[in-house]
């Protein structure tokens, strides 16, 4: 193994040296930002204008920690004779985040995209009563939500995107024909208006 | 009148010498440990880098309470820090740092001095060990007291190497007498000497006595506050003394290229380099088993002391 005697003596010496001369590893946290990967998990925002109070994140969350409170409203027919429509609106929605473990299966969960990490994570209370976020501070997280990252060069093309793009090629393909037949039919009867 | 004043002005240079070298040797541990480690160590006190690092460690530490446990040997448990502290004050006073009499006060017998108060400083440590009344100090007390008798040997033998070369035991004398080609010459004596000098001082990578993850920290387990600082300061002083003694000794002092009148500053750069390979050391090697340590010292440096002496002697004999 070690030609020389010492000779893993001498290599340790020179390890210990080397890693002297390198830069050091340290981030220097409060006086520094760090550099949080993306979907960094901070807190959870709350886009409450998407939320109908299906309570699915509620029933989901591992830990009991979300709060909703809501009532019902009746909404006035949309046309004259319909029916009466009734709606949820939302009173409260909570995140203790003192019990919150960030799993996540909340945003996960929700159907219509109202919930949102955000990587914003200096929220520490010295009352753990404060860690509650209410409504209004879920909301105010909603402006730290960065936009997603970009995918990959080579990734499939997003579901939805790719069913825009299909709708919108269809009717574009469908007025080009309907264009195509009304420029016949529109020379019809111009000749007979002539 | 200016005799008086001459010796209190050398004394006050040497008190001031001891209260900030072994500080700036604490500062640069923290700082190369660090480095070595791919840390950046204090950052914060003092502002520049933590400059105020150890300064600031010194108010927490005279904040603290004093306790001494009820089943102590109160005086003796008192005492033993300024025991440990104190020689180390007493050898700087000793070590030539330039030519022309730059030394707080030399000392025929000057060799003789140093060795014999360096080791009272370990006796602090037994004494801390044993008036403390636990079991843990205890055994860092008799690890310390093993320690030094096996260690005090081999360094004896390389301080003697040196004194049979130069032919005096007299500090300034031995480094009057240096000339370069000592250095091969005395090269075994020197590491045994330097490496002897690590463990009486216990520092890694020969701190058995204080082994924390065995016995807490050995001797000093029940210190708290002023009196444990004094100890550590006491490690630091030793630091320095050893690095300057083995400058002294073996690397020729202020000899060096252009040491007209700045043969003080290559004193104090060799021991500012020693001081760094001891803290390098500290940083790379774990700790020595107990009987590797006893085995290090009785098979290895006492053997390569001796064989030192031989030669000395036979180079003496042959150049006379």
């Amino acid at each position: 193994m070690s030609p020389v005697p010492g000779h893993g003596l001498a290599k340790g010496l020179a390890v210990t040296l080397r890693t002297m001369t390198r830069r050091s590893v340290t981030h220097q946290y409060p006086d520094a930002a760090p550099q949080l990967p993306p979907r960094s998990r901070g807190v959870i925002g709350l886009f409450e204008e998407n939320c109908t109070v299906c309570m699915l994140c509620a029933r989901e969350c591992p830990d009991w920690c979300i709060y909703i409170d809501s009532h019902k409203e009746t909404v006035p027919p949309a046309a004259p004779g319909g029916r009466e429509r009734s709606r949820n609106v939302l009173d409260r929605f909570a995140i203790d985040f003192s019990l919150c473990m960030y799993c996540g299966i909340c945003i996960e969960v929700c159907p219509f995209d109202a919930l949102f990490w955000s990587p914003e994570f200096e929220y520490a209370e010295t009352d753990i009563r404060e860690l509650t976020h209410e409504r209004d501070k879920l909301r105010e997280w909603m402006w730290t939500v960065p936009t997603p990252p970009a995918l990959d060069p080579g990734a499939e093309e997003p579901k939805e995107i790719a069913a825009a793009r299909k709708t919108a090629e269809k009717l574009a393909a469908a007025q080009e024909t309907a264009a195509q037949e009304g420029t016949a039919q529109e020379t019809e009867p111009r000749e007979g208006d002539a | 009148m200016s005799g008086t004043l001459d010796v209190v002005l050398r004394l006050v240079a040497v008190l001031v010498a001891f209260l900030v070298l072994p500080l700036v040797v604490g500062q640069t541990e923290h700082k190369v440990m660090a480095h070595m480690q791919g840390r950046l160590g204090p950052m914060y006190a003092g502002g520049f880098h933590g400059w105020a690092q150890l300064v600031a460690d010194g108010v927490k530490f005279a904040q603290k309470e004093d306790v001494v446990p009820a089943g102590a040997d109160r005086r003796v448990f008192q005492l033993a820090p300024a025991v440990s502290l104190l020689p180390y004050l007493l050898v700087l006073i000793a070590i030539p740092v330039g030519p022309n009499g730059l030394v707080g006060q030399a000392i025929d017998a000057g060799l003789f001095f140093v060795l014999a108060v360096m080791g009272v400083g370990v006796l602090g440590s037994i004494m801390a060990g044993w008036a403390s009344a636990n079991k843990f100090s205890l055994l860092g007390g008799l690890r310390t007291a093993a320690q030094l008798m096996a260690y005090e040997l081999p360094m004896l033998l390389a301080a003697g190497s040196v004194a049979m070369a130069a032919g005096t035991i007299s500090l300034p004398g031995i480094v009057q007498a240096f000339h370069w080609w000592w250095i091969p010459w005395q090269l075994i004596g020197g590491l045994v000497f330097f490496t002897a000098g690590l463990a009486e001082l216990q520092r890694p990578p020969f701190d058995m006595p204080v082994a924390d993850s065995e016995i807490i920290f050995g001797a000093y387990t029940e210190y708290t506050g002023l009196r444990f600082a004094l100890f550590l300061l006491a490690e630091y002083a030793g630091i320095v003394v050893l690095c300057a003694l083995t400058t002294v000794l073996f690397l020729g002092g202020w000899h060096g290229p252009l040491s007209g009148s700045f043969g003080w500053l290559w004193t104090l750069v060799k021991t500012a380099l020693l001081a760094f390979v001891v803290i390098w050391l500290r940083v790379t090697y774990p700790r020595l088993r107990e009987d590797q340590l006893q085995k290090l010292a009785w098979t290895v440096l006492i053997p390569l002391g001796l064989a030192q002496i031989a030669l000395t002697g036979i180079v003496k004999v042959v150049i006379s």
